[in-house]
């Protein structure tokens, strides 16, 4: 059937011509062959599918690439739509709570992180007498050991590892070994001191043998001897917690129960300064990159990022929680930190936004008293009243073990477009959906009412008053009473 | 010349290094008349032209060093320094848009992100640019001799001139029982799928000519067309609209869609569009079966359409010489332009979505730019064209009765004669050229006609996108790919760019929205209602009287601070017009002497 047609009125009158046959074969060229005479030069589209097509069933399949965006239209939706399926995904993949490591008698009271080794993890409880050690690989305890009569107030592990101090409520600070004794040995500190009064909190200096512990006052003590080698007191307080500046090691912060953050150097014999909030902080954690920037957890539901230097208004009020905030801990990159709170969630912020990207929450989990976060930027770990210690991935998503170089690929990609469609309605919808327990998601809409209804009557006041005699205050000033030098 | 000396000095440094001959190199000037450091001081000379520099003719080391760029260890100099060159119309290819203009009070932090992104595109497309010169394919041509039209060269001449497997692509079908033929190609271009008005419906893997399935569906077939992949193709019948699948199987009948007469396959949207003789436009998405939408367009039979690849939008075509473009998600036509004195015979649109081609019975063949909505060329055909089609390079082949004439440039210069023409059996009824082939499908009253066509497709295809060469396993993951970045049919839009870009809705336009989800006007004053007094104080006239003290109370609020303003603007001026005039008439040190 296949039968040559021809137009009468086209038939050329050289049918008999040469011609150049240049059409697949890769070294004929119009100028390689001079001798021929040719009446048309043609190039018809011929490919040799040997060059699209692998050779070997073993070998992987050719993909020829054209990047020509003609080629690629609605390139944009396409995007789009690859961002919102990510999105979708994350959320499905999202299961952030991996174990629950319980042998606590009692609610936890205080964690560390071991400095040298990344499985290892230390915990202290309420009903006192017992600090563990776990191995965070295989969740289970390894060591426990009778530490204190009462509470175990702090607990920080020594810079290179080998040591860890704990503090309790019968006004002991004890010096323990990390490894456990040997058979036939007695569980003993390595040393011990008998304070005044009892001491709430404790941290180590990061590079030599120094260590600070709060209280009643804020004391240095030098580890070889049994008396403080430098005492702070400012005004009759007491002190919740103490934290050295990994950087600068020798500047101290402390929160005081009298509404104020104290900053210290250790060098000095008096403290530096100090901010007085309309709030009391409980505990404080210094921005491990930035080491100018600390963020303390607040009674008043809040947290709020310091620039050590300009003490007169915070950088960054973090508001979420809805009720106290007990802890808080900085991921070891410094972008991100996570905080703990009276109302049974913990959240993490990133540390220059006020609001938080994640809560972690369980049916079982009670008020969550210390949070830390892993070395590895991986895990978070919570402990909590009811004698759990929680071990949750810090980014809810993300997949754990080993990735192909594939997989990663995807992830990469996966990851710039749902921060380049980020503000797109449906995709923000979905990712900033939470679930959260009927009692917060109440408590929160509470609080928004609240504050809206106080801000109204603020706007009133205003203007049925003198103009200017009702100055508007932001909310980074609101809660700062005072900075005294 | 105080080079001559500089000249003098190196060569005698540089002839001891001479012994050690180093291979000739093809950018090096052959070694006859002129010596090699010779050669390399002239290019020092160049350089020193640029950056004029005192002559130093002392300090002989320090000449050397920096004079030929970058040196080696060895002593060599680089002969092609810098980043490789890349040319400039290769990057505008790839270029998304054009920069932002940066605002003096623009956020630090928003310009250090607009600046990284930019440069992060500028990048990317860099590479692209130099990807782009190592594509394999060149594209095809036709050149005849000086005086010679390539339109009078035959398809058997140059089905004899190319090599075999070329050649192969030129055939003819004869079937002339079952009248004349609809085609279309599969998007990556190796199936065909033939269906002929008295119901014949085949499909061929036209390549290889191998049958795929042969049927008749005993009825009258009015246009065919591939689904996503070659799986599946969609029959518009008699009556209701059919998808079979390759082995010739009936997989649905939608009795929803009746009397279709031509259809659109969307590959990124999975939508099926089609025309019906009762004037419904019905869109038909096949990946979960469900009618999208169904317009009704109120303008009679609807046998002209075409798609635009670079939107989505379908344009059809009317008895009454309009040309109107639609989308799903609007009753009412986008567009509605005059194109035709005449009716409308057949419309189609380029790939890059820029220019529109429609003949019409006034025997006219007109280009339209559809950005901007204005007609660029118009010519005229003596006998009209009847069926219309584009190719990926720009060709635009036109039906005149049994005369395929292929035109090049049509929207950049005045084509007055034809690229390429053939003449077919019978009249032509379907057109399609090929996606990456040179190869145009002639569908008529005797059959179907492969033409050769140089020139016409795209050398280079996309692998992950429409690849000729796939295997079944990477068909199937390609089908999963494109099935989860399936377009929502909402994002069908004049524009598709429109989702990337800013929205500026205006203050106002966010307001009314507000004002619509709330049920009320947050922001509007309230009326002042007077509280109601006793003891006679509430009489109307009091009442009265109460509301005339509010009643202008913000508009003075306004007009105050107005006056403010203005009061401390003219303050401002008298000083610094008080300062200006302090300057003027300050005395200069010598004016003390003055009387």
């Amino acid at each position: 059937s296949v039968l040559p047609t021809r137009h009468p009125t086209m038939q050329r009158g050289v049918t008999e011509a040469l011609c150049t046959h240049m059409a697949g074969e890769a070294n004929a060229s119009p100028l390689s062959i001079p001798s021929f005479s040719y009446q048309m030069k043609v190039k018809v589209l011929s490919r040799n599918p040997d060059d699209y097509v692998r050779e070997t069933k073993l070998d992987i399949q050719r993909v020829p690439r054209n990047y020509d965006p003609t080629l690629h239209p609605f390139e944009l939706s396409r995007e789009y739509t690859r961002a919102l399926n990510a999105t979708k995904l994350e959320r499905v993949f999202a299961k952030p709570f991996l174990a629950s490591l319980d042998g606590h008698r009692d609610g936890v009271n205080c964690m560390a992180k071991h400095t040298k080794s990344l499985s290892t993890f230390l915990s202290g409880s309420c009903d006192g007498e017992v600090a563990i050690m776990w191995n965070l690989t295989k969740h289970e305890c390894v060591r426990t050991l009778q530490a204190h009569e009462g509470f175990v107030r702090g607990m920080v592990v020594r810079y290179c590892g080998t040591s860890f101090f704990t503090v309790g409520d019968d006004k002991t600070i004890k010096q323990w070994k990390m490894e456990a004794p040997g058979y036939g040995e007695e569980e003993e500190p390595l040393n011990t001191i008998l304070g005044k009064t009892v001491f709430t909190g404790l941290d180590h200096h990061w590079q030599e043998g120094v260590f600070a512990t709060c209280g009643q006052q804020v004391d240095i003590w030098d580890e070889q001897r049994s008396s403080p080698i430098r005492s702070f007191t400012w005004g009759v307080e007491s002190f919740s917690s103490i934290r050295f500046n990994p950087v600068e090691t020798e500047i101290l912060a402390s929160c005081a129960s009298d509404r104020s953050i104290v900053l210290y150097d250790m060098r000095e014999s008096a403290p530096l300064k100090k901010v007085i909030m309309t709030m009391r902080s409980n505990t404080l954690c210094w921005n491990p990159m930035e080491a100018y920037y600390f963020t303390c957890s607040n009674e008043d539901y809040n947290l709020y990022t310091y620039d050590m230097r300009y003490l007169d208004q915070p950088v960054t009020v973090h508001m979420d929680h809805v009720s106290a905030v007990l802890d808080v801990d900085y991921s070891p990159t410094g972008r991100e930190f996570v905080s703990a709170s009276f109302d049974k969630t913990i959240r993490i912020f990133p540390k220059d936004v006020g609001h938080s990207r994640e809560v972690y929450h369980t049916k079982r989990m009670q008020h969550v008293i210390c949070v830390k976060w892993s070395s590895d930027n991986k895990y978070v770990l919570s402990g909590s009243d009811e004698m759990n210690i929680r071990l949750w991935k810090a980014y809810a998503a993300e997949k754990l073990g080993v990735l192909a170089p594939r997989e990663r690929q995807a992830i990469n990609y996966n990851q710039k477009l749902k921060e380049k469609f980020q503000h797109h309605p449906q995709i923000r919808r979905i990712s900033h959906h939470r679930h959260l327990p009927k009692s917060i998601y109440h408590q929160t809409k509470e609080l928004r009412i609240m504050k809206e209804a106080r801000r109204r009557k603020e706007r009133n006041v205003r203007k049925h008053s003198r103009p200017g005699t009702v100055p508007v205050v932001s909310e980074k000033e609101k809660h700062v009473v005072t900075v005294v030098k | 010349m105080a080079s001559a000396g500089e000249a003098n000095v190196s060569v005698s440094h540089v002839e001891k290094k001479e012994k050690k001959q180093t291979p000739a190199r093809y950018w090096k000037e052959p070694r006859g008349e002129k010596d090699g450091n010779d050669h390399e001081e002239d290019g020092g000379k160049t350089l020193h032209q640029e950056e004029p520099r005192p002559q130093t003719t002392k300090k002989r080391k320090q000449d050397e060093s920096p004079a030929v760029g970058k040196k080696f260890i060895s002593g060599k100099s680089d002969p092609f320094p810098g980043q490789a060159p890349i040319p400039e119309d290769r990057v505008q290819k790839f270029k998304r848009k054009d920069k932002t203009k940066k605002h003096r009070r623009q956020h630090y932090k928003l310009k250090a992100m607009i600046t990284c992104s930019e440069e992060v595109s500028e990048m990317a497309q860099k590479q692209a640019a130099k990807f782009d010169l190592l594509l394999p394919e060149d594209a095809g041509f036709l050149e005849g001799e000086e005086e010679e039209d390539t339109c009078l060269i035959s398809q058997e001449d140059i089905a004899d001139a190319v090599d075999i497997t070329a050649g192969a692509k030129y055939f003819n079908l004869k079937l002339s029982q079952f009248g004349p033929y609809r085609l279309d190609y599969s998007r990556t271009g190796r199936h065909l799928l033939l269906g002929g008005r008295r119901g014949h419906v085949a499909c061929v893997d036209w390549l290889s000519k191998q049958l795929m399935c042969e049927i008749n569906v005993m009825e009258t077939v009015n246009d065919v067309k591939w689904l996503h992949s070659e799986a599946m193709y969609a029959v518009a019948q008699k009556k209701w609209l059919y998808i079979y699948d390759s082995n010739g199987i009936e997989l649905h009948c939608i009795r929803k869609f009746n009397d279709v007469l031509r259809m659109q396959y969307l590959p990124y949207h999975f939508l099926l569009a089609t025309a019906s003789a009762k004037s419904f436009l019905q869109y038909l998405d096949v990946s979960v079966g469900k009618e999208v939408a169904a317009i009704c367009t109120k303008t009679g039979r609807l046998d002209v359409m075409c798609q635009n690849p670079h939107n989505a939008i379908i344009h059809l075509g009317h008895p009454n010489g309009t040309v109107t473009l639609w989308s799903p998600n609007q009753k009412e036509a986008l567009v509605k332009m005059l194109c035709h004195q005449g009716a409308v015979r057949s419309v189609t649109v380029d790939k890059s979505g820029i220019y529109m081609v429609t003949s019409g019975m006034d025997k006219k063949l007109k280009v339209y730019d559809i950005r901007a909505l204005k007609p660029l060329k118009s010519y005229f055909l003596p006998a009209g064209a009847s069926c219309l089609s584009l190719s990926h390079r720009g060709l635009l082949s036109a039906a005149t009765g049994d005369i395929v004439q292929v035109y090049k440039d049509v929207w950049s210069t005045a084509a007055t004669k034809p690229y390429m023409a053939h003449r077919t059996r019978g009249a032509v009824w379907g057109l399609h050229f090929c996606p990456f082939e040179d190869v145009l499908g002639v569908g008529h009253g005797d059959g179907f006609t492969s033409m050769l066509v140089p020139g016409a497709g795209e050398p280079n295809f996309d692998g992950l996108d429409a690849n000729p060469y796939r295997s079944a396993k990477q068909r199937q993951e390609w089908e999963v790919k494109a099935l989860l970045e399936k377009i929502q049919p909402e994002l069908i839009t004049l524009d598709p760019n429109e989702l990337g870009q800013v929205d500026r809705a205006t203050f106002e336009q966010r307001h009314k929205d507000r004002v619509e989800a709330l049920g009320y006007d947050p922001l509007a004053q309230k009326r002042f209602i007077p509280k109601y007094k006793k003891k006679g104080r509430s009489s109307a006239g009091s009442i009265e009287r109460r509301k005339k003290q509010v009643a202008h109370e913000d508009q003075r609020d306004i007009i105050r601070q107005t006056v403010e303003d203005k009061v401390k603007m003219e303050k401002q001026r008298n000083e610094r017009e008080k300062k200006k005039a302090v300057l003027n008439s300050s005395r200069a040190a010598l004016d003390r002497f003055k009387k």
